[in-house]
């Protein structure tokens, strides 16, 4: 989807500010939210792909005030129901101490794997040193394609294994695991006349979102 | 506003997330000790200490960072370091020609088992939104200023692969040790914003 979260090349965030000597967690409360997010989502159907999309389904103004944490408090707020730990407005009803109906846990799923590389049966598409470029996508949905690399000619520079395909995946739709290459970009393809001189940006991308370059 | 981050305390979301953890409590999601545990581990014992011991190697092991570079998920396993946000890892090397960085402008994926949980100004929106169009002034701005003719390549980590830069040896460091040298490198310099803190 076209969101907030999809921020490379945007204006108007102003200069990055360095904290010196920063704590890992500045609040425990998002110590909290960190510890119960990983821990809450591993014990149903972990699926990070869905979480990140729970993420960029905030609404664009909340996403940019509630910060990082508060961000993930929304995601994990947004997968418990969707996955049935938790009732729609049980969290909100628990802090103005109404009663509700809470429903029973769904049964354990699957135990999640350790990670998203796969093997698959078929040879990677592209090899290092071919040109690519990438499709025109605009999915309503999920996708790890950024805004700011669509339609733009790369070079292949890695080719890594394959992985889980996010795009599927996100929306309960399959693994459908696909190759990733590290594709690199030339600021210019992707910036114009005004991209600062001698400078790339590497992009790892799945295999459909190319295609070969003649 | 930090580079387009709230900093301000949060009252209301610390009340959130307290009735959420008793609920999960309560129906047998979650223990709180479990809780307390990864919390202390990413407090404590996962951080940039441990990428700095992978660099330190490299830096006086020369097969071991020939390894690292062709390889880097099994070197970094060498020294113990691997697991959820760090299964597929490339390290970059720096050089005098070509200066690496990393960023995610698509959420904020960043290699945990090395360097731990990443730090506000890699979250920031500043960050995200202006590395890859202007990594020269940004690195300028984070006091690293690089001469015309060094490259400058961007790592956007948009898929499940996490890298590392490999920052060069600071000149003066020849009669330091792997302990000492591991000291110099800091985690701004493993994301490459920052380079690793020369002898003296």
């Amino acid at each position: 989807m076209n969101g907030i979260h999809d921020m490379g090349g945007m204006d108007g965030f102003g200069v990055v500010e360095v904290e010196e000597n920063e704590p890992v967690f500045h609040e425990r409360w998002e110590a909290r939210v960190f510890g119960i997010n990983l821990l809450a989502l591993a014990s149903g159907p972990a699926n990070i792909d869905a979480s990140r999309h729970a993420i960029e389904r905030i609404e664009p103004d909340q996403y940019l005030t509630l910060g990082y944490y508060g961000r993930w408090l929304r995601a994990l707020e947004t997968r418990l129901v969707e996955l049935g730990f938790l009732a729609e407005g049980e969290l909100d009803a628990r802090l103005e101490g109404r009663a509700v109906e809470s429903p029973p846990p769904p049964p354990p799923g699957e135990p999640p794997s350790p990670n998203a590389r796969r093997e698959i049966a078929s040879e990677p598409a592209f090899s290092v040193g071919q040109r690519v470029r990438t499709c025109n996508l605009q999915p309503r949905g999920h996708t790890r394609l950024p805004g700011y690399a669509r339609a733009r000619r790369g070079v292949v520079a890695i080719v890594h294994p394959a992985f889980v395909f996010p795009d599927t995946h996100a929306h309960g739709l399959g693994e459908q695991p696909e190759y990733v290459y590290s594709v690199r970009f030339e600021g210019r393809e992707l910036w114009g006349e005004r991209a600062e001189p001698s400078t790339c940006v590497h992009l790892d991308l799945f295999e459909s979102y190319l295609e070969a370059e003649t | 506003m930090g580079g387009g981050e709230p900093r301000e305390g949060r009252a209301d979301l610390a009340l959130r997330v307290e009735a959420l953890e008793a609920i999960l409590r309560e129906k047998g999601l979650i223990d709180p000790q479990a809780v307390d545990g990864l919390i202390r581990a990413f407090e404590q014992d996962i951080g940039p200490m441990n990428g700095a011991r992978v660099v330190a190697r490299a830096w006086v092991d020369p097969a071991y960072k020939a390894r690292l570079l062709s390889d880097a998920t099994a070197a970094i396993a060498e020294l113990g370091f691997g697991g959820p946000q760090g299964d597929q890892m490339v390290v970059v090397e720096n050089t005098p020609q070509v200066h690496n960085v990393v960023v995610c402008t698509l959420c904020s994926c960043y290699p945990w088992p090395v360097l731990g949980l990443p730090p506000a100004w890699y979250k920031s929106p500043a960050y995200r939104a202006r590395v890859v169009r202007e990594p020269r002034a940004v690195l300028a701005e984070l006091g690293l200023e690089l001469s015309g003719d060094v490259a400058i390549r961007v790592w956007d980590s948009s898929a499940e692969v996490r890298y590392l830069v490999l920052p060069e040896r600071p000149p003066g460091t020849e009669s330091l040790g792997e302990d000492e040298l591991a000291a110099r490198v800091t985690r701004d310099a493993m994301i490459g914003v920052s380079k690793a803190t020369g002898g003296g």
